[in-house]
């Protein structure tokens, strides 16, 4: 294991950020760690760099490669951080930006001019900017920004690769872009990373494993496609996508639907496992409305309303969704595919 | 971005404004500026040369100098110290020390001046320890220095805590994680940032390190050829009926003004068109 989080509690005044978070990072992966504001994510990463200080604790550690680094400063740690809004610095161009870390060193591992120089070319042609040494962070657009950062904190060879939100501020098209390209570099440099999300399909696109955290606590690891379909918990299959929540019971292979809330079950239905049909198939569908239908996208959305008053939302594919050709008005039966029961409360 | 519309509409009023406000300038800053170099110059070009020859001109000029060299090195260390720790850190007592800063802004500086007196004089308890070990603060050079100290020391850090809370530490944190030592991170890093703002802090303290008046009158006890600075002197030349002398010596103060409102203007521009190109 290249980083291990063992027993680690981060709290600032009466907040909790961090609940005693235990975690290992497999060595050479991409891993996200995945959740909404305030569930503790930026905390952990800055942690691990060292930028702070977790809860003095006997049993709390953070191992690098199996060796404790408490009390270990950031500079000694060698990781490399991309922030959230880059961080760049301002006043230098491109090429002072990537060589700042190379600069900074001192004595027997000094770098030469040259050796500088040669580190900053290689680096900027590995994030495809070959061109733009002498340009300043202003004069970049966004994405640009982005990859300097990734390659100023690449230029000193870190253990690890840590990234706050490394596609937050980017508009949607590079955002995807960038996404893909990093994907690439990461499959090429092999560098074990981390990445901080609270988009869903970020992760889902481009992590090797996915920490779920929620209120300071992880709710699920594993694989993106373990915890996109078999969530653990109610959180976990809400944040992972957009999901309705039925009340009723469960008779065998059937899901019977009761409008009445009070003391049952509740069952989480992904809109992609809903069938439509005209006609109640015995008795097992539930009865709704269509107030909406978008046919515009590579899937058909529609959004349903049940006897009291309460959204469902079913996606379809076009072909499906051409067999009945359900408009706006029409009485519909949604019948679950798939559906997933949890035994504590949840509420959306 | 346009600063103004061209052309304000409403007819007179504005025409009216622009007068007023005009004259005033006029009246209360540009007059007594040319009448300070209209006097020293009453008497002909060779007595404005002859009452820098006196040998208290020189000492009063020499004791400014020397104050201004102390205070604004020491205040710009503090300033910059202060202002760090307040924008980068949230700590106990922060709220206080930032109202403590623009203590001396607030306070009049005859009072600030007494305090002194009231700490090193001789009645006071330290003053009898001073005393014994024959040091002199109060009507001595230390003692002067000290009252500057205390009136310029809010103008770096006053100038600095907003410029560095904007920044934030998101740089700082990024030199450290690429291994930079404190130091390196400050020198890199930080003070290229608030290079400008750092400035012109350092000159409006300078200006008022040189200028102060109140505060060293009351600590300095005006010992001709001693404990005179520039300002003193300029008050005893002219409570003594020596009209040229005093507005020769005002003219110093009056052309140190000049100086730092276009270094002051300056800074200004280059701040503004930093922000500019970095809000693109």
């Amino acid at each position: 294991m290249s980083i291990e989080i063992i027993n680690v509690t981060k709290t600032f005044g009466n907040f909790t950020a961090l609940n005693d978070i235990s975690l290992e990072i497999p060595d050479g992966k991409l891993v996200a760690l995945l959740g909404p504001s305030g569930s503790g994510k930026t905390t952990l990463l800055r942690i691990i760099a060292g930028l702070d200080v977790f809860d003095a604790n006997p049993k709390s550690d953070i191992r690098f490669k199996g060796r404790s680094v408490i009390g270990h400063r950031i500079a000694e740690r060698q990781v490399g951080f991309v922030f959230q809004h880059y961080a760049l610095f301002r006043h230098m161009s491109v090429f002072e930006n990537i060589a700042f870390g190379l600069r900074v060193r001192r004595g027997r591992n000094k770098f030469t001019r040259q050796q500088i120089k040669d580190r900053v070319m290689e680096l900027l042609h590995l994030i495809q900017l070959d061109t733009l040494e002498r340009r300043y962070p202003d004069q970049l657009s966004g994405g640009q920004r982005q990859r300097v950062a990734l390659a100023r904190a690449l230029a000193i060879e870190p253990q690890f690769l840590l990234l706050d939100e490394p596609f937050g501020a980017l508009d949607a098209k590079v955002r995807l872009n960038l996404r893909r390209w990093l994907r690439q570099l990461h499959d090429q440099i092999k560098l074990t990373s981390v990445f901080v999300t609270h988009d869903q399909e970020e992760a889902l696109e481009l992590a090797d494993e996915i920490v779920v955290l929620n209120q300071g606590r992880i709710e699920q690891e594993g694989t993106p496609d373990e915890v996109f379909h078999s969530p653990k918990s109610a959180f976990v299959m809400d944040f992972l996508g957009s999901v309705n929540l039925f009340h009723g019971r469960i008779e065998g292979a059937s899901v019977i639907f009761d409008s009445d809330i009070a003391g049952k079950k509740q069952i989480f239905v992904r809109p992609h496992e809903i069938d439509l049909l005209p006609v109640n198939p015995n008795g097992a569908g539930l009865s709704t409305t269509v107030r909406r239908v978008q046919l515009a996208g590579s899937i058909v959305k529609i959004e349903l309303l049940d006897k009291s008053k309460r959204e469902i939302f079913v996606e379809l594919s076009h072909e499906k969704y051409n067999v009945y050709r359900f408009s706006t008005g029409d009485t519909v039966f949604a019948v679950p595919q798939k559906s997933v029961v949890f035994e504590e409360d949840y509420s959306i | 971005m346009k600063n103004f519309p061209s052309k304000i509409a409403g007819g007179i009023v504005p025409v009216i404004i622009v007068t007023l406000s005009l004259l005033f300038v006029a009246f209360f800053l540009v007059l007594p500026l040319v009448a300070i170099f209209v006097e020293a110059f009453s008497k002909g070009y060779q007595a404005y040369i002859d009452s820098f020859k006196g040998e208290y001109a020189w000492s009063a000029i020499k004791l400014t100098l020397i104050t201004a060299a102390v205070a604004v090195p020491a205040n710009t260390l503090f300033g910059v110290a202060a202002a760090w720790c307040i924008a980068k850190y949230k700590f106990w007592g922060r709220n206080a020390l930032i109202t403590l800063i623009d203590l001396p802004l607030a306070i009049s500086p005859v009072v600030a001046g007494m305090i002194f007196v009231l700490a090193f004089g001789q009645r006071s308890v330290l003053g009898g320890w001073l005393v014994e070990h024959n040091i002199k603060i109060i009507f001595a050079v230390p003692g002067i220095i000290l009252a500057t100290v205390f009136v310029t020391f809010p103008f770096v850090a006053r100038e600095l805590i907003p410029l560095m809370e904007e920044q934030g530490s998101m740089e700082e944190e990024a030199a450290l994680s690429l291994g930079a030592s404190g130091w390196q991170m400050f020198r890199r890093v930080t003070l290229p940032n608030i290079k400008w703002g750092l400035l012109y802090g350092i000159i409006l303290c300078n200006a008022r390190a040189m200028g102060e008046f109140g505060a060293v009158s009351v600590v300095s006890g005006s010992i001709r050829g001693k404990t005179n600075t520039v300002p003193l002197y300029i008050e005893t030349l002219y409570a003594s009926y020596a009209t040229v002398p005093a507005f020769t010596m005002a003219t110093l103060l009056a052309a140190l003004a000049l100086i730092t409102l276009v270094i002051k203007t300056t800074i200004e521009w280059k701040i503004k068109r930093d922000r500019k190109t970095a809000s693109k």
